[in-house]
């Protein structure tokens, strides 16, 4: 698998806050990542950074091989939709459309517009007019039919209803299977994009906490639930992340793979096993993490664009 | 339909395992491909193929070169085989551990069996035979 990018140490300070701390990873083509964690852990600076809108204070980072500061061979590969983007004053979407197939070299109009259609986005009102979630359609649009070949979605779905937000992940599925690319996702909606990302990297507090398969993440972690005393005793030695109890009834997330027959005594003993999700493992990680390192972690509270 | 717990590539090799058991796809008939299952489960595309890839090398799927995926001939027999193992490691095992707890001895078992999977229609009849042998 091909490397496109590579990160080494990188470290990005705002003045008094840390808000990435060496932050080391690589990023391997024609794979689905999906960037998590909470506000502010750091997601939209490693971003900005990749595609140089943002200086790094330390560290390397290369994207197809070369640092990409004002470097339009790596610039015109990849695609940045941001959350946050700004459009010209009196421009359309009709404007942004025409703007980006100019700059991307792989923009299929066609499909362009069938995403319009599908997104029921109009064309003529102007950018600043549109609501929330049609702005967000508009960045949506063109990060898919530019076909970049990295494609940056920074929470992309803001305002977009349930109904626009499964068209975006299927018309990304679609198009991803017909032309693999590299796509890199940050979200907050993690049981939404689960099953869509192959790698799942979880940053807290500008360091990377979790790097991994997103598969070999599933039954990663399990929810043991009964009786306290016997919970307890069957957590004795293991990696809980959580714990929460109500009355004599405890339950627990623990670390680690059960086989069968740790299934079958788990049932043997009148507790009760339950899956933990995506979702939920990076909720507890995360809480983990930041219950740690609190007086690190805590101090950054909000991201800086 | 997605089970949170476990990986989705062996989900979706089984559901595939689970069509040709149940006769959806036929021996030496076509296989959904590895971008229709994605588009399907709404799933990576590279995790489906992981999947198909499973049962590829179990001999189950084989990929005919520019025409697609398709149902292996023998496949069906290889996987009922395979199920049987696991259907009596994961129902009949537990079935006898909780039966031995309740004194119940290999001949009382077979006897419920009978009794219990009779048709609904004759069930009285039947229930009144093991009675009268048990």
């Amino acid at each position: 698998m091909t490397t496109v990018i590579d990160v080494q140490n990188l470290t990005k300070r705002y003045k008094d806050k840390l808000a990435l701390d060496g932050v080391s990873l690589t990023i391997d083509e024609n794979t689905i990542y999906g960037v998590l964690g909470r506000n502010g852990a750091g997601k939209t600076t490693l971003m900005s950074i990749l595609t140089a809108q943002n200086f790094a204070t330390s560290g390397d980072a290369l994207v197809f091989g070369e640092r990409p500061y004002e470097n339009a061979r790596v610039l015109s590969r990849i695609c940045f939709v941001r959350e946050s983007q700004k459009y010209p004053d009196e421009s359309t979407p009709t404007h942004a459309f025409r703007a980006a197939r100019l700059f991307f070299r792989n923009w299929d109009q066609e499909f362009a517009e069938r995403l319009i259609d599908d997104f029921q986005l109009p064309m003529k009102t102007r950018i600043k007019k549109l609501s929330r979630g049609q702005l967000s359609a508009v960045g949506v649009i063109i990060g898919l039919a530019s076909r970049a070949e990295i494609t940056f979605f920074d929470e992309p779905y803001l305002g977009l209803d349930a109904v626009a937000r499964q068209i975006f992940y299927d018309r990304l599925l679609e198009d991803y299977a017909e032309f693999p690319r590299t796509i890199i996702l940050s979200s907050h909606l993690i049981d939404e994009v689960a099953n869509l990302i192959e790698k799942v990297i979880v940053i807290d507090g500008g360091r990377i906490l979790l790097d991994e398969d997103t598969d070999a993440l599933r039954g990663r972690a399990a929810n043991v639930i009964g009786d306290a005393t016997k919970v307890e005793a069957w957590a004795q030695g293991r990696e809980v992340i959580h714990r929460e109890s109500l009355g004599r009834v405890t339950s627990v997330t623990v670390l680690g793979h059960l086989d069968a027959a740790e299934r079958a005594a788990i049932a043997a003993d009148g507790l009760d096993l339950a899956a933990v999700s995506l979702q939920q493992l990076v909720v507890r990680l995360t809480q983990n993490a930041s219950s740690s390192a609190s007086d690190t972690a805590a101090t950054i509270t909000e991201e800086v664009h | 339909m997605i089970d949170e717990g476990r990986p989705l590539f062996l989900q979706i090799a089984e559901a595939i395992e689970e069509s040709i058991l149940d006769g959806t796809l036929v021996e030496d008939g076509q296989a959904p491909s590895t971008n229709e299952l994605a588009a399907f489960y709404r799933i990576n595309p590279a995790t489906a193929a992981k999947g198909v890839a499973l049962l590829t090398d179990k001999g189950i799927l084989l990929k005919r070169r520019g025409i697609g995926m398709f149902v292996a001939a023998g496949a069906r027999s290889i996987l009922l085989a395979e199920r049987r193992t696991t259907f009596a490691e994961r129902y009949i095992d537990p079935l006898i551990a909780e039966a031995r707890t309740l004194g119940l001895g290999p001949d009382d078992l077979a006897a419920l069996l009978r009794e219990r999977s009779a048709p609904i229609g004759d069930a009285g009849s039947t229930a009144s035979t093991e009675g009268s042998s048990a």
